[in-house]
C-alpha cells in the first residue's frame, strides 16, 4: 500500500532569520514549533511525537529529549537525527511512517541552530590528515565538484549565476529574507573568490533561526479541521557516505536514488512538477539536482537555468522564497516551509496554478539527499 | 604559526614511513579493494588486515581548489594556495598539492609523486607529468 497522500503537512512555523544574538536553540525550536502549533490550530495536547534534527553548529548529548523537555511533551517516539541538512525530510518521512504505523498520532519536525551570533567553527573544520595541505571548510568540498563539473561538462560561470540571480531575486521581497538584495550577472561575475572556483555569492548564508512543521494523518487533518493541510505525496532517499575523495563520481549525487523513490512513491515524473524548492547551500548543488532529478540530462542545466527560466516566471521557478543563498542559510526546512505555502496557494511568489512541487534536502557534502514531494 | 601535523596511529604508520622514503603506499586488500587513506578494515569484504603495496607514482588530477580565505592561521600567508584531488592509477584518491602551482593545472591532466617535505614531516606531493619528463 502506498503511502502517498495519506499523511499531511498541517502546520509550519519559524523564528526571525539573521543574527539573533541571546537565543538559544532550544529556545528557537520552541518558538518555531509554537508557531507551528498556531498555524495548524491545534493544542499541544495533541502532540505525541517530536522528531528533532541537530543543530549543525553545536551538537549535545540526547539534544531529541532537551527541546521535548523545553516543549513541554513527553513523546510516544521521536529523538534528534544527524545527517546534515537532509535530515529535515528524512524526519518528516520517519513521521509519516511512525503514524501510518500507529507509533504516533501528531508530530513536530523542527530545527533551530544559531552559527551566526554563536559558535560556526563546524563549517571551518579541518578534514583529518588532509589539513597538512590547508583542506578546510565545507566551501572547499563544493569547489571541488564544482571544478569537476566545470571539467567534465564545460559548466559556463552563467548557469552557476543564475542560480544565485534566482534565490537572490525572489528572497529581495521577501520581508523574511536575510539577504535582500537582488544580484546582476556582472555583480556574480564580479563577487570575490571564497575558494575558487567557489565565488563570494555562490554560498550560503550563515543563520540564525529554527522553524517547525505539525504532521498528521490526512483523516486526522480532517477531523481536527485543519484549515490548510498539504499532503506528503512521496519522499526517498539517497546516502553515498563516502568522504568526498573516495566517490567514484563528483558529479552525480545521491538525488538521483532520492527523487527516483520519491517520483515512484508519488506516481508521477518530473515534468509533471510545477515549483521546486531545491537545496542551494552551493549554486553547484541546484545544477546538479535538476540534472539528478531528471528535469534536464545530465550537463545540460546550463540551458535548463538560462534566460530567467527558474525564475518566477519561468519554466520551473525554483526556491521562491530565496532559498539558503537568500531567505536563510538554514539547512532546509525553509524549503519544506515554502513548497506548503506555493501548494496552498499562499506565496508572496506563487506560481499560478501550482499541483506538485519538489523539495530537496541534501547533507555533507553531498553525502545524504532528501526528496520530498508536495501536492494540494 | 606551525602547519598542523599528522596524526601517525599504528595503522598509519606504514605510509608516514614511506613517505619518509620517497615513495606513496597504499592498502590493498586480498578481494582486491585498493584504497586511502588507512583502514582497518576493507570497505568491500570487511576483512582486516589488508597489506601496504607501493604505488607507482603515477596518477590523473581530477580537480582543485584554490583558497582565497585562511580557514587555519597556518595558512593565511600562503593564500592564495590550492588543493588538488588525484586519482592513483591503482585506483585510491588522495588529496594533495600540485608542485607546478594552480596556474598551469587542467583537468585530467596526468600527474607524478614528487614527496615534499614540510620541517620534519614528508608530504604525497605531485608535478604535472609533462613538467617532470
Amino acid at each position: 500500500m502506498s503511502l502517498s497522500g495519506r499523511s499531511v503537512i498541517a502546520g509550519i512555523g519559524h523564528t526571525a532569520f539573521g543574527k539573533l544574538p541571546g537565543r538559544d536553540t532550544l529556545s528557537l525550536n520552541v518558538e518555531a514549533c509554537r508557531e507551528a502549533l498556531n498555524d495548524a490550530g491545534i493544542d499541544k495536547s495533541l502532540v505525541d511525537a517530536v522528531f528533532v534534527k541537530v543543530p549543525t553548529s553545536a551538537h549535545q548529548f540526547m539534544y531529541g529529549q532537551k527541546v521535548a523537555e523545553a516543549l513541554g511533551i513527553a513523546p510516544r517516539i521521536g529523538g534528534a537525527w544527524d545527517q546534515g541538512g537532509a535530515a529535515n525530510i528524512t524526519l518528516l518521512s520517519f513521521a509519516v511512517m511512525a503514524i501510518e504505523a500507529g507509533q504516533c498520532d501528531v508530530a513536530l519536525v523542527c530545527y533551530a541552530d544559531n552559527p551566526r551570533s554563536g559558535n560556526r567553527a563546524v563549517y571551518a573544520r579541518p578534514r583529518g590528515d588532509d589539513a597538512l595541505y590547508g583542506w578546510f571548510s565545507t566551501a572547499a568540498g563544493y569547489a571541488m565538484i564544482h571544478r569537476r563539473h566545470v571539467i567534465e561538462y564545460g559548466t559556463p560561470p552563467e548557469a552557476f549565476g543564475a542560480v544565485a540571480l534566482a534565490s537572490r531575486r525572489h528572497g529581495a521581497g521577501n520581508p523574511w529574507a536575510q539577504l535582500r538584495k537582488p544580484l546582476t550577472m556582472d555583480e556574480y561575475l564580479a563577487s570575490p573568490w571564497v575558494v575558487d572556483p567557489l565565488r563570494r555569492d555562490d554560498c550560503a548564508l550563515v543563520s540564525d533561526g529554527g522553524a517547525a512543521l505539525v504532521v498528521m494523518s490526512a483523516r486526522r487533518a480532517r477531523e481536527l479541521g485543519v484549515a490548510q493541510p498539504v499532503p506528503v505525496l512521496g519522499f526517498g532517499h539517497g546516502q553515498t557516505s563516502f568522504e568526498l575523495p573516495q566517490r567514484a563520481s563528483l558529479t552525480r549525487t545521491e538525488a538521483a536514488r532520492a527523487a527516483a523513490t520519491a517520483f515512484a512513491m508519488a506516481g508521477v515524473r518530473p515534468q509533471d512538477v510545477d515549483v521546486a524548492q531545491l537545496y542551494d547551500c552551493f549554486t553547484v548543488t541546484v545544477l546538479m539536482t535538476l540534472e539528478d532529478y531528471g528535469f534536464c540530462r545530465k550537463g545540460e542545466a546550463p540551458a535548463f537555468v538560462a534566460d530567467g527560466a527558474i525564475e518566477h516566471g519561468g519554466r520551473l521557478p525554483v526556491n521562491t522564497s530565496g532559498g539558503l543563498l537568500s531567505e536563510t542559510g538554514m539547512p532546509g526546512l525553509q524549503l519544506v516551509m515554502e513548497g506548503v505555502r506555493q501548494m496552498r496557494g499562499t506565496a508572496r511568489l506563487q506560481v499560478p496554478g501550482a499541483k506538485l512541487c519538489a523539495v530537496s534536502n541534501q547533507g555533507g557534502t553531498m553525502h545524504t539527499h532528501s526528496t520530498l514531494l508536495l501536492g494540494n | 604559526m606551525d602547519l598542523p601535523k599528522p596524526e601517525i596511529t599504528e595503522l598509519a604508520r606504514p605510509y608516514w614511513d614511506a613517505l619518509q622514503q620517497g615513495h606513496l603506499v597504499f592498502q590493498r586488500c586480498g578481494c582486491g579493494q585498493a584504497w586511502l587513506p588507512a583502514r582497518p578494515e576493507c570497505p568491500a569484504c570487511l576483512r582486516p588486515g589488508a597489506p601496504w603495496e607501493r604505488a607507482s607514482g603515477r596518477g590523473t588530477l581530477l580537480s582543485w581548489v584554490v583558497y582565497h580565505t585562511a580557514y587555519h592561521p597556518a595558512f593565511a600567508d600562503r593564500l592564495p594556495y590550492h588543493v588538488a584531488l588525484v586519482q592513483l592509477e591503482e585506483g585510491p584518491r588522495l588529496l594533495t598539492r600540485i608542485l607546478d602551482g594552480p596556474a598551469r593545472l587542467t583537468g585530467d591532466a596526468p600527474v607524478e609523486l614528487q614527496v615534499s617535505h614540510e620541517g620534519e614531516v614528508a608530504l604525497a606531493t605531485f608535478r604535472l607529468a609533462a613538467a617532470a619528463a
